[in-house]
């Protein structure tokens, strides 16, 4: 599947790459330029919390993980997974590979759709400047709500997963 | 002048990957007290790094590409004056599209609400910005698969629209009003004036 999809997404990327150097060679210069300038950006955290999450998987046992993050930790396991994403500021383009590495030694999907979801909606680091926007109110409260919110999405993609295995 | 140049760019980059490189000390120590698990630890990031690496350039070609040829100004130009059903599908999609972190969503929400947008077109904006991106859709269906990427996405659109919703109601007429406050022309011309007033005194 996620094969089928990358081959998809690169046969779309150079569709569109010809296509558009073929209308304007300056603009698909800058496309690229931007392009790359994106990865430069995403590069140190991600080379940085690959090496943390390799040592993690490593030293620490499948089954400290499960305890902490699996699909049997409970009540735990998402409110840890809730925290790590409301407070930390990870880019997406990391955080993804980073719940597939920690999924694949041991965390529950329920718990890494919830620290996704809320690394990506509640921002804690960010709020103030939210507020300087939004003021306090309504920044308290869309932090709060999307916070909760997570939670059932946790639960959605738990209730897709079991339905499937069924 | 330009050795200086090149040094502070070196400074730069050497800080940007100062996490990075404690890392690999750390795990060059492991390796060397214990070569099975640091071979294990670099064989994971090694695995991991190969991985990204095979599925990301077509993201980030497709990102620049958006970027030069749908630039957001052209789609906020259309958003001032749309309301209900099109204005919050365009709020949705210029949320969805667009590249950056969320403080850079921020600024964009700024012109937004300078040119008129409802609030909760905004909010919506902000929710799609920070949770729908369609080059992060892609980077998930490839690293968590298409149940857990797509369950994930449409439980994002349900609740961007929600939050929105709650929040239009939640927040109460005289608070909507002081959000808006600074992004009117009278609070520009208030605040003219108060500088003007300074500099007669």
């Amino acid at each position: 599947m996620s094969d089928l999809s990358t081959y998809l997404l690169y046969a779309f990327a150079l569709a569109w790459f010809f296509f558009s150097l073929a209308r304007d060679r300056k603009k698909t210069e800058q496309a690229l330029r931007r392009a790359w300038r994106s990865f430069l950006g995403i590069l140190p955290p991600f080379a940085f919390l690959i090496l943390l999450l390799s040592l993690v998987v490593v030293f620490l046992p499948q089954e400290a993980i499960a305890r902490f993050l699996g699909e049997k930790s409970g009540f735990l396991g998402y409110f840890i997974a809730s925290i790590v994403g409301a407070v930390t500021l990870i880019p997406g383009f990391v955080a993804l590979p980073m719940a597939k590495l920690l999924l694949e030694h041991g965390a529950g999907v329920a718990q890494m759709a919830v620290f996704i979801s809320t690394l990506m909606m509640v921002g804690v680091v960010t709020a103030p400047l939210e507020a300087r926007y939004f003021r306090f109110r309504a920044t308290l409260w869309r932090n709060l709500l999307a916070y909760f919110y997570s939670f059932l999405v946790g639960y959605a993609v738990w209730m897709a997963f079991f339905l499937v295995r069924r | 002048m330009d050795g200086l140049l090149f040094g502070a760019a070196m400074k730069r980059i050497l800080r940007e990957y100062l996490g990075f490189l404690v890392m690999l000390g750390v795990c060059l120590v492991v390796l060397k007290f214990s070569p099975t698990l640091g071979r294990r630890v670099f064989q994971i990031a090694f695995r991991n790094v190969l991985f990204m690496l095979s599925v990301i350039p077509p993201i980030f070609i497709l990102v620049g590409l958006f970027d030069v040829w749908v630039p957001k100004e052209k789609v906020m130009k259309h958003l001032g004056d749309t309301s209900g059903f099109v204005g919050t599908a365009i709020s949705l999609a210029l949320g969805a599209f667009t590249a950056g972190p969320l403080y850079a969503a921020f600024p964009v929400a700024e012109v937004l609400l300078k040119k008129g947008v409802s609030l909760k077109n905004v909010w919506i904006f902000l929710g799609a910005w920070s949770t729908m991106k369609i080059p992060l859709l892609l980077f998930e269906l490839q690293n968590l698969g298409a149940l857990f990427a797509l369950t994930r996405y449409g439980m994002s659109f349900l609740g961007v629209l929600g939050i929105a919703w709650v929040l239009e109601r939640v927040i109460d007429p005289e608070e909507k009003r002081l959000i808006r406050l600074p992004f009117t022309e009278e609070w520009k011309k208030t605040k003219e004036s108060d500088i003007m007033g300074k500099q007669v005194l």
